[in-house]
């Protein structure tokens, strides 16, 4: 253990640390301070660390728990915002795809990692050069496919591209399962097990560690996803969070945007990855680890 | 007595990778087909595509919205990267010198968690230029307001410094997770022969550091020449296409103008300059690996 003696520079060090925390939390500060402030106060208290008559109505009649009357005097633009629902439609779309890609790449990993079978290579190294692919070049052709499809506006439109596979999440498992001891599956062929057999009951259990670090890796990129959400899911009912914030900003007037609103939409949207941080915060800084350095 | 005959998963290898070929070859290989053909013909969606040959890239070439896009895109990943990673690998060596804190790691991390169009909102409001919080702290110096989001000037710097907000942690972090791999006695013979942190940043960090330096430096390069979700939040390629980066433009040009064929080809010119620093990537990946050995 090296020792910690407390030395100009070191003081230096860790000052320059703590501004740059300042620097990283102070918005999210300023975004729930200003989501606590009434819209009435705006011109008057928009200076203070900390609103002069503090308020939740802003999230009430974000969240639609008020009437229209009570959201246009909160300093709404009267437009129905429903950001209950929106949180929800977020969730479940994260949940769809992380679930099911996470299962299906760890299929594939496992089978391009242990299986034997004419064309594994070539199959793996197609499937690899998508990562070389910009999103929009495939974005474009698939959005007109899921049109003609007709799931414009559905859940199942606004995951399809996803919900399947991902290159990286394949590249990944792939890497993990290659790492993984081969005894005892091989104990486990000797006991009869097949492909199926060993999967389930031996190499899933053994990868829980990675398996939610990609999980977890897949949920935060699904949270933040934009513009393919923005192009399939535009409906109310299937509206996600991020969606929402955009359309909630071009139904608030131009020379005055409603940000004390605004201000509580984000720091809703910003609460679910937040509990996810507090709670599996030591998994996502090392996941960091992982996919890092690939 | 094992592999009396060889193994052959065929079968069951087929099962495992159902899901993943179904979705590669209707949400990947399809779309790329497709994508390469509109890129020759006049779609818009509303017709029946009809072949036109190169005419889509030669008009590319000749239009000079698509130049300007790939330089306003280039001077933001200028931006961006430049003061991304020289702050992120400042941060990096102090956290490596002074502390493991994972309260610490997972406070930067935060603003990466966030979604792309939260932050471009959240940054508006504090950029505001009436009532913003920046504004009124220049105020007090005597300064301003600067309208940094509506000014053609300060437009696309004030993007390139949000999502160096939102990125530098993250970033931060991959470089940190690199130099725990620098074994920690080099530092203590270091620190025993009298070096002072800044040689020993320069001699031992960076040196061995470079192949991940690398990697995260062109990954970064490649995420941010793909800027979209900020602008399209904020100012939406506004004041005077200032901030009218090449994947704004794609989008306008397929989802505002329907001319799906011409945003395919413009899609394809990007795939290939990011191909190219793909291979960049590589070629610096093997050009370093030796260098931790």
């Amino acid at each position: 253990m090296r020792r910690k003696r407390v030395t100009p520079s070191r003081i230096v060090g860790w000052a320059v640390l703590a501004a740059i925390v300042v620097v990283s939390v102070f918005p999210f500060w300023w975004m729930v301070r200003t989501a606590l402030t009434p819209a009435a106060d705006m011109y008057t208290d928009h200076t203070g660390l900390l609103p002069d008559h503090p308020t939740i109505v802003n999230f009430t009649r974000v969240l639609g728990l008020t009437t229209e009357a009570e959201a246009r005097a909160a300093g709404g633009s009267g437009a129905h915002v429903d950001f209950a629902r929106y949180l929800l439609n977020s969730i479940v779309y994260c949940a769809l795809i992380a679930g099911f890609q996470t299962l299906f790449c760890a299929m594939a990993g496992y089978a391009f990692a242990r299986l034997r079978f004419p064309g594994r290579d070539l199959v793996f190294g197609i499937l690899i050069s998508a990562l070389m692919v910009p999103p929009i070049f495939t974005l474009l052709p698939n959005f007109v496919f899921v049109k003609e499809l007709d799931l414009i506006n559905t859940m199942a439109g606004m995951v399809a591209p996803t919900i399947l596979m991902t290159p990286f999440a394949v590249f990944f498992l792939r890497q993990f399962f290659l790492s993984l001891p081969r005894d005892v599956e091989e104990a486990a062929i000797l006991d009869g097990n097949g492909p199926w057999g060993i999967f389930w009951r031996i190499a899933l259990p053994m990868s829980r560690g990675p398996l939610i670090t990609i999980g977890l890796t897949t949920i935060v990129w699904a949270w933040k996803d934009y513009l393919w959400p923005l192009l399939v899911g535009r409906s109310e009912e299937n509206r996600l969070v991020t969606v929402a914030l955009g359309v909630f900003l071009q139904q608030s007037p131009n020379t005055q945007p409603d940000w004390t609103g605004l201000m509580a939409a984000s720091t809703l949207s910003v609460l679910p990855v937040l509990v996810l941080l507090v709670f599996m915060g030591r998994r996502l800084v090392q996941s960091l680890n992982f996919t890092g350095s690939k | 007595m094992r592999a009396t005959k060889r193994r052959d998963d065929r079968r069951a290898a087929w099962w495992f990778l159902l899901p993943v070929l179904v979705g590669f070859a209707v949400f990947y290989g399809y779309p790329a087909v497709r994508g390469l053909w509109y890129s020759v013909t006049d779609y818009t969606m509303l017709n029946t595509p009809s072949y036109v040959g190169a005419e889509n890239y030669t008009e590319l070439m000749r239009d000079g919205e698509f130049w300007h896009s790939l330089l306003v895109t280039g001077w933001y990943v200028v931006l961006n990267i430049g003061s991304q990673t020289l702050l992120a690998l400042g941060i990096a060596a102090l956290m490596h010198r002074l502390t493991r804190s994972v309260v610490l790691r997972a406070t930067l991390l935060l603003p990466w968690l966030v979604p792309n169009v939260t932050i471009g909102l959240l940054w508006m409001w504090l950029l505001d230029t009436n009532l913003g919080f920046l504004n009124h702290l220049l105020g007090t110096l005597g300064l301003g307001p600067v309208g940094f989001l509506s000014d053609a000037t300060w437009a696309m710097p004030s993007i390139a410094a949000i999502n160096t907000w939102a990125y530098t942690g993250y970033t931060a972090l991959l470089l940190y997770a690199g130099m725990l791999q620098i074994p920690q006695h080099l530092y203590e013979s270091a620190a025993i022969d009298g070096a002072n942190e800044w040689r020993m940043f320069r001699r031992i960090t960076l040196p061995l550091l470079r192949p991940v330096l690398a990697l995260v430096l062109v990954v970064s390069l490649i995420g941010s020449f793909q800027i979209f979700d900020t602008i399209a939040v904020t100012t939406k390629g506004d004041p005077v296409g200032a901030t009218r980066a090449i994947y704004f433009f794609i989008y306008e040009e397929a989802f505002r103008f329907f001319h799906l064929g011409y945003a395919a080809a413009a899609a394809i010119c990007l795939a290939l300059i990011l191909g190219v620093l793909t291979v960049i990537q590589m070629r610096l990946l093997r050009a370093s690996r030796s260098d931790l050995a």
